[in-house]
C-alpha cells in the first residue's frame, strides 16, 4: 500500500530525516514509534503531500507523493497530531464541511463513523472549541474518515488524551482496521505499540528497526534484569557503576539493567557488590523485555 | 466547491462577535468623528489685544477683527507685558498691540502701525492666524481709505488681489479628507482582515486540514477574499452616505467611476496583504508586517500632506503606493467631477500595481508549497 524509499528531509541545518525506507501493506496498522522530535510528523506531512521531500520517493497505492498528489489527497485521510478542525464552527458544521468538501455526504459514510461518532452526536450542536480533548479528536478522527480514505495518517492521537478514550480510539482503530483501512500511526507511548501490526522505531530522523511489536522484543540479545532496594536514587549510580553492566534505567519501581555477557553468576556478584555498598533489601529478577526495553536498548547501542 | 468554502467563510465571519459589527461601524465612526479631529482650519483664535490708542479707529478694527468668526478676544491688556504673560500662559494666541495716537497720526500722517506677535509653537495655529489677521486689517485699511479719504482712494488706483478657489470654494479641509478616509477604511478591512484570516488559520493549523483536502489553492485563496471584496464595497457605500449624511457632499463625478476604482483598489490592497500573509507564519508578524507598509503608504500616498511636497526620490517610491492612485482618484471625483478619461493615468497606474502585487502573491505561494 505504501512504499517509502530513501526519503530525506532537511530543516535549514537540522537533518529531520535521513534516508527512510519501510513499506506498509493494505490494512496493516503501523506505528511510527519515536520520541518527540524524532521526525514522526515530517514523515506524515511528506506523505500526505504537505511538503516535499529533499530526496527520495514514495508512493501509495501505485500513487507517487509529488506527481499523483491530486489522487492522494483525495484518498487519504489525516489527523495532524494538533486539533486542526474550525473551532467557531458546530461539530455536526464541521464534519459536513469536510465532507462535501470531499464531494460526499455524512449520511453516505455514515457506518464507518458511526461508532465514534455517535458519541459526539450528542454535542453536534456544539462548537468545536468547546469540546474537550478527547472529544476533539473522536470529531477529528470522524472527519478524517468522512471520505472512506485508503490510508489513515494519525500524527499522535492519543498525546494529551485520558486512558479511557485511549482505548476507546485504539478499539476503533482495529474496526478500521477489519474494513481495510490501511492506517500509519505514531505515538511516543511505547505501550500502544503493541496494539499495532508492525512498528518501525524512529529516531533523530532514522528507522532504528522495523519488525512486529513482539519480534523485535525476541531480538533483544541480552538478558533483562529488574533491580530493586532500599535506596532507589544512589542505587541507579552505583548499578551504571559496576563493572559488568551495560545499560541501566529506571522502570517505575525498579531499575533495569542488562549486562556486558550472559553469565550465571553475575546475579550474585551483583547481590554481592550492592550489600557491600550498604544497600538492604536487595531483589534482583529476570524480566521479559518490554516495547520500551527495547527502544531503550536501541537507543543506547547506537550512541 | 467555491460555494461551500464561502458559506463557511461567511459562518465565521458573521459568527465572529466583533468583525461585522466593526465592519459597519468603522465608516460611521471614521467619517463622524476624524475629519473633526483631522481639521486643519483654524478657528477660536485666541486674541489679546493692547490697545493704548482707545479710539474710534481702533475699536473698529478691533470689531472687525472679531466678526471674521475666527478670533475671539482673551482679554484685553494696558500693557505688552501682561499681553505676553498671558500667551505664555496659553490663554492666548496672538497679540495684536495698538500704539498711542494711532487714529491721529493715521488721519493725519496717512500712516498708522500695529504690532502682531504670534505664538508659533503651534505652527498651524500661529502661522495661519497672523496671516488672517494681516488680511482682515489690509482689508479694514481698504474700507478706511475708501471711506475716510476717497479722494486718495480714486487717485491711487491700487492692484487689488481677489482669490478664487477653484473645486473647494470655502478651502474646506474636510472636502480634501474624506475622500481619503474612505480608501484608508477600505486598506483597514480589505487589506487587513484577509491577511489576519489566512495567517490565523496557519497558526491554528486549519489551513494544514485544508490543504490535504482536494481543493486547489486558487479557490481556497478567492474564498478568503471575496467576503472582504463584499466587504469592501459595503464600506464604500456606507463611506460615502455618511459623507452625505454628515457633511452632506456628494460626489461631484460620477458614482460608478468611484465604484470601479474601488473594486481595482481592493483588488490591489488584498493582493498586498496576501504577500504578507505568504510570508508572515503567525499573527503578530502579520499586523507587524501589514501596519509598517500601511504607515509608509499613507505618508506616501498624500493624503496628509501634498505629494509634490515630497523630495523627488520620495516622490518616485510614493508612486509605488496604490493609495495615492485611489486617494487622488476620489479627491478628484469628488470635488473636481473628474471623468474617466480624466484619470485613464492613474486607473492604468493602479491596475498595473494590482496586477504586480498579485502575480507575486500567487509566485511566492507556490514556493512555500
Amino acid at each position: 500500500m505504501i512504499v517509502v524509499h530513501n526519503i530525506s528531509k532537511q530543516y535549514r541545518k537540522v537533518q529531520a530525516l535521513s534516508e527512510i525506507s519501510f513499506s506498509v501493506g493494505k490494512g496493516e496498522i503501523f506505528g511510527l514509534i519515536g520520541p518527540d522530535g524524532a521526525g514522526k510528523t515530517t514523515l506524515f506531512r511528506i506523505l500526505t503531500t504537505l511538503i516535499l521531500a529533499d530526496s527520495g520517493t514514495a508512493t501509495l497505492n501505485g500513487w507517487d507523493i509529488v506527481q499523483d498528489y491530486c489522487r492522494i489527497r483525495e484518498n487519504v485521510g489525516y489527523m495532524p497530531g494538533r486539533f486542526s478542525l474550525y473551532q467557531t464552527m458546530t461539530v455536526e458544521e464541521n464534519l459536513d464541511f469536510f465532507a462535501t468538501l470531499f464531494r460526499t455526504t455524512i449520511a453516505e459514510n455514515y457506518d464507518l463513523i458511526k461508532d465514534i461518532y455517535s458519541q459526539i452526536e450528542p454535542f453536534k450542536d456544539r462548537m468545536a472549541g468547546k469540546l474537550s480533548g478527547g472529544m476533539k479528536q473522536k470529531l477529528a478522527l470522524s472527519c478524517a474518515l468522512i471520505h472512506r480514505p485508503l490510508v489513515l495518517f494519525l500524527d499522535e492521537p492519543t498525546t494529551g488524551i485520558d486512558p479511557v478514550s485511549r482505548k476507546e480510539l485504539w478499539a476503533m482503530l482495529q474496526k478500521l482496521k477489519s474494513e481495510g483501512i490501511t492506517i500509519v500511526v505514531s505515538t511516543p507511548y511505547m505501550d500502544e505499540a503493541m496494539m499495532c501490526d508492525r512498528i518501525a522505531m524512529i529516531q533523530k530522523g532514522s528507522i532504528m528497526t522495523i519488525d512486529t511489536p513482539q519480534g523485535i522484543i525476541d531480538k533483544i540479545p541480552q538478558k533483562i534484569f529488574a533491580v530493586k532496594a532500599d535506596n532507589m536514587s544512589c542505587l541507579l549510580a552505583d548499578l551504571r557503576k559496576f563493572e559488568s553492566t551495560e545499560t541501566c534505567h529506571t522502570f517505575g519501581e525498579f531499575h533495569h539493567i542488562t549486562f556486558r555477557y550472559d553469565n550465571e553468576k553475575l546475579c550474585d556478584e551483583l547481590k554481592f557488590y550492592l550489600q557491600k555498598l550498604g544497600y538492604n533489601g536487595v531483589k534482583i529478577k529476570e524480566i521479559e523485555p518490554t516495547i520500551e526495553d527495547c527502544f531503550i536498548n536501541l537507543t543506547d547501542s547506537r550512541i | 466547491m467555491l460555494r461551500y468554502l464561502l458559506e463557511k467563510e461567511f459562518k465565521q465571519f458573521l459568527r465572529n462577535s466583533f468583525l461585522p459589527k466593526m465592519v459597519i461601524a468603522l465608516p460611521f465612526v471614521a467619517l463622524a468623528v476624524f475629519p473633526l479631529i483631522a481639521n486643519m482650519d483654524v478657528k477660536n483664535i485666541s486674541l489679546a489685544v493692547v490697545d493704548n490708542d482707545l479710539s474710534q479707529i481702533s475699536r473698529q478694527m478691533q470689531e472687525k477683527i472679531v466678526s471674521s468668526g475666527n478670533f475671539h478676544i482673551s482679554g484685553y491688556f494696558d500693557n505688552t507685558e501682561a499681553a505676553m504673560k498671558s500667551i505664555e500662559q496659553g490663554s492666548s494666541d496672538i497679540l495684536l498691540e495698538i500704539p498711542q495716537k494711532f487714529q491721529q497720526s493715521l488721519l493725519r500722517e496717512n500712516l498708522g502701525n500695529v504690532m502682531i506677535s504670534a505664538n508659533t509653537v503651534n505652527v498651524m495655529k500661529g502661522g495661519l492666524g497672523s496671516a488672517y489677521l494681516t488680511n482682515i486689517i489690509a482689508d479694514f485699511n481698504g474700507d478706511l481709505i475708501t471711506k475716510q479719504l476717497p479722494e486718495t482712494a480714486n487717485a491711487k488706483p491700487a492692484i487689488e488681489v481677489r482669490p478664487l478657489f477653484r473645486f473647494n470654494p470655502n478651502l474646506n479641509y474636510r472636502a480634501f479628507m474624506i475622500p481619503a478616509l474612505v480608501a484608508m477604511m477600505l486598506i483597514l478591512i480589505c487589506g487587513f482582515l484577509p491577511t489576519l484570516n489566512i495567517v490565523s488559520e496557519k497558526e491554528k493549523g486549519t489551513i494544514e486540514q485544508m490543504n490535504v483536502t482536494t481543493v486547489n489553492k486558487h479557490t481556497l485563496i478567492i474564498s478568503k477574499l471575496i467576503p472582504y471584496w463584499v466587504a469592501g464595497f459595503v464600506v464604500t457605500t456606507l463611506g460615502m452616505l455618511s459623507a452625505f449624511l454628515f457633511y452632506g457632499m456628494l460626489p461631484r463625478g460620477s458614482i460608478l467611476l468611484i465604484y470601479l476604482f474601488a473594486m481595482v483598489f481592493i483588488l490591489c490592497i488584498s493582493g498586498f496583504g496576501l504577500i504578507v500573509s505568504n510570508h508572515a507564519n503567525n499573527i503578530q508578524q502579520a499586523i507587524f508586517i501589514m501596519f509598517f507598509f500601511v504607515v509608509t503608504m499613507i505618508y506616501l500616498s498624500g493624503l496628509f500632506t501634498p505629494f509634490r511636497n515630497m523630495p523627488e526620490w520620495m516622490q518616485l517610491i510614493g508612486n509605488a503606493s496604490p493609495l495615492k492612485y485611489f486617494i487622488q482618484s476620489l479627491r478628484m471625483i469628488y470635488l473636481k467631477g473628474a471623468t474617466f478619461m480624466d484619470m485613464q493615468r492613474l486607473f492604468y497606474s493602479l491596475c498595473a500595481l494590482t496586477l504586480f502585487f498579485n502575480s507575486w502573491a500567487i509566485l511566492s505561494y507556490r514556493k512555500k508549497s
